[in-house]
């Protein structure tokens, strides 16, 4: 796959801008591409736009699957933001579970990038290894053996139990259950760490050469060449990051199932036992409605703070 | 460059930090193996291996065994597979090849169709499938793959189709060929090799999609593999030993496809930012 081009910020803008070049049969060639996209199209229309839409008619009603919706305004909105303990509780519960796990996860791929980066023996190895748990960690046998090893007599309190600890019921305790979790969430990093060594590689050699030549240790390095070039790619993942951990599903459905007390009880999960457990599809719609809000607003804030730190090389001398 | 010492240092970390990730698997391995009261001990290998944890387990929920549910999961992934491959790569070769009107608008809407939690979506598309009479079959698992396999996959291939020179579909426009012709006889063959990573995505994250499986899925007959194993985790008395072998068989295929395609995975997730 030698010919693709590396993630990087051109990539994106380089695909968005098209470099137009004039067709003569303009009607055909109109055409043609409209047939070649037309799957994604219809399905752009049909299960993404027009879902869009009715979610959003859908959460100022109410709705229960058997019967027509009845319009009832705001009300759901209302309910939600004055009445609901449980709206707080789960979206309390993400922020958490979001505000560990991504940080965690930006640094340890962070700091085995780095490792992995110096062009040693082995690299191949060592990075089989650390992006081994990405590939099964969300699945749902993963999470039974989660559950299992973080059980009252369970692996990991038998190893405590030898150092003469005494461990606590990882996943039946509220105030260790969310953390048992994040654990396994940041266990998962390997595919933040591949596209960090992706980032790495593309810091050209030079800039490390003349910043020794100059006399700069290695600490100076990092700071001043390290994270600034890889900054894009820090923001990419950190986007991305949140985005992906704000609809974390599976491992609370199956390991706590959202319990004990709700203190694992994750948002996606709220909304999808509103949806089908309870068929209170209007609630669940404007439940959706805010997670999009909450998403969209932490992205754009994301985009807003980049300015400050997110580093863009000039036009001309973009590093390949 | 780097000191004898600082890379010795360096492979002690990793070494160290690649045994931490690894171990849970490894107990896993060994637990398979281990009676119900072997489970907890600090030990990774079992006294004496209870095979019969895996032929037991595999025929745990007495009417099917797990040949069933892998039946069901390949006989999805099948569909999922192939829909989303080839659909992907015609949308691709549109984005990437062919000037039309408002391409740039659409590639922008692809692109932020990525970031849309799958949330908002889900309640209206459920409430589709469930008027056309599709919940507890395959198609509303199947179907979306055919509608050009997901932004992502549409992303990575037009990324590698924009790093093909454009002087061979040049020269066999010259030629006579006509866009279709292109595609079918210069394009895809070339780009075979992201196909490859759009296939083993597909395959992985569809067989992990535990989401979807458990909305539309509802009679054990139909049930895939994580649907099973869940089924098993919900039973009263649970036997851990054979439901933690049926577990570590559940993620065989994605491992054996993972160890034997590793630099399709490694490529794609540099390219594309996929989350694997």
């Amino acid at each position: 796959m030698g010919t693709a081009e590396p993630l990087s910020q051109a990539g994106y803008a380089e695909a968005v801008k098209a470099p137009g070049r004039k067709r003569k049969n303009k009607g055909e060639t109109n055409l043609a591409g409209y047939l070649f996209i037309s799957p994604w199209l219809l399905g752009f229309f049909l299960l993404t736009l027009w879902p869009i839409a009715q979610s959003f008619y859908l959460s100022f009603t109410d709705y229960s699957l058997l019967e027509a919706p009845v319009w009832t305004g705001t009300s759901n909105y209302a309910n939600i933001f004055s009445n609901d303990a449980t709206f707080t509780k789960s979206l309390s519960v993400t922020f958490v579970f979001v505000l560990i796990s991504v940080p965690l996860k930006l640094f340890f791929s962070l700091m085995v990038a780095i490792a992995l980066s110096r062009n040693i023996r082995g690299m191949n190895l060592y990075r089989t290894a650390i992006y081994f748990p990405s590939l099964i960690g969300g699945s749902i046998a993963v999470a039974a053996l989660w559950r299992n090893m973080f059980g009252l007599d369970g692996y990991v309190n038998q190893v405590l139990a030898w150092f003469g600890i005494q461990g606590v019921g990882w996943i039946t305790n509220p105030d260790t259950s969310l953390g048992t979790l994040i654990l396994l969430n940041t266990w998962q990093f390997g595919s933040t760490m591949v596209i960090f060594l992706a980032g790495l590689k593309q810091i050209p050699q030079e800039l490390y050469e003349s910043a020794s030549v100059d006399g700069a240790g290695r600490f100076r390095k990092f700071v001043r060449i390290t994270l600034p070039m890889l900054s894009p790619v820090m923001f990419f993942n950190l986007v991305l990051g949140v985005i992906g951990s704000f609809q974390t599903f599976t491992s609370a459905f199956i390991i706590t199932k959202g319990g004990p007390i709700n203190s694992t009880y994750v948002y996606a999960l709220f909304l999808y036992d509103k949806a089908f457990k309870h068929y209170q599809m209007g609630y669940a719609s404007a439940l959706a409605w805010i997670l999009l809000g909450i998403v969209a607003a932490l992205t754009v804030l994301n985009f807003l703070a980049s300015r400050y730190w997110v580093f863009y090389e000039s036009d001309g001398g973009k590093a390949k | 460059m780097t000191t004898l010492r600082g890379k010795l240092s360096n492979h002690l970390f990793l070494t160290v930090f690649s045994l931490l990730m690894l171990y849970p698997v490894i107990w896993w391995v060994g637990a398979s193996l281990k009676k119900t009261v072997e489970l907890g001990l600090p030990t990774i290998w079992p006294s004496t291996p209870m095979w019969e944890n895996y032929s037991k387990g595999w025929h745990f929920s007495g009417d099917y065994t797990f040949a069933h549910f892998f039946g069901n999961t390949l006989l999805m992934e099948l569909g999922n597979v192939a829909g989303g491959v080839f659909t992907a790569a015609l949308v691709a070769y549109g984005f990437s090849r062919l000037q039309f009107k408002l391409r740039a608008f659409w590639f922008l809407i692809l692109l932020l169709t990525m970031m849309l939690p799958g949330q908002v979506t889900v309640v209206p598309q459920y409430i589709l499938f469930n008027k056309l009479g599709w919940v507890d079959s395959y198609v509303p698992l199947v179907l979306p793959h055919f509608f050009g396999g997901g932004a992502f996959f549409v992303f990575l291939l037009v990324q590698f189709i924009r790093g093909i020179p454009r002087d061979l579909d040049e020269a066999a426009k010259i030629d006579g060929t006509s866009v279709y012709g292109i595609f079918f006889r210069i394009i895809l063959p070339l780009i075979k090799p992201a196909l490859v990573t759009v296939a083993i995505f597909t395959f992985i994250w569809s067989w992990d999609d535990f989401f979807a499986q458990v909305l539309y899925i509802s009679s054990v007959d139909k049930f895939t593999v994580g649907l099973a194993l869940r089924m098993f985790i919900d039973q009263f008395d649970i036997q851990w030993g054979q439901l933690l072998a049926m577990s570590l068989l559940s993620i065989t295929p994605s491992v054996i496809i993972f160890l034997f395609a590793q630099k399709y995975f490694v490529e794609g997730i540099a390219t594309t930012g996929l989350k694997g």
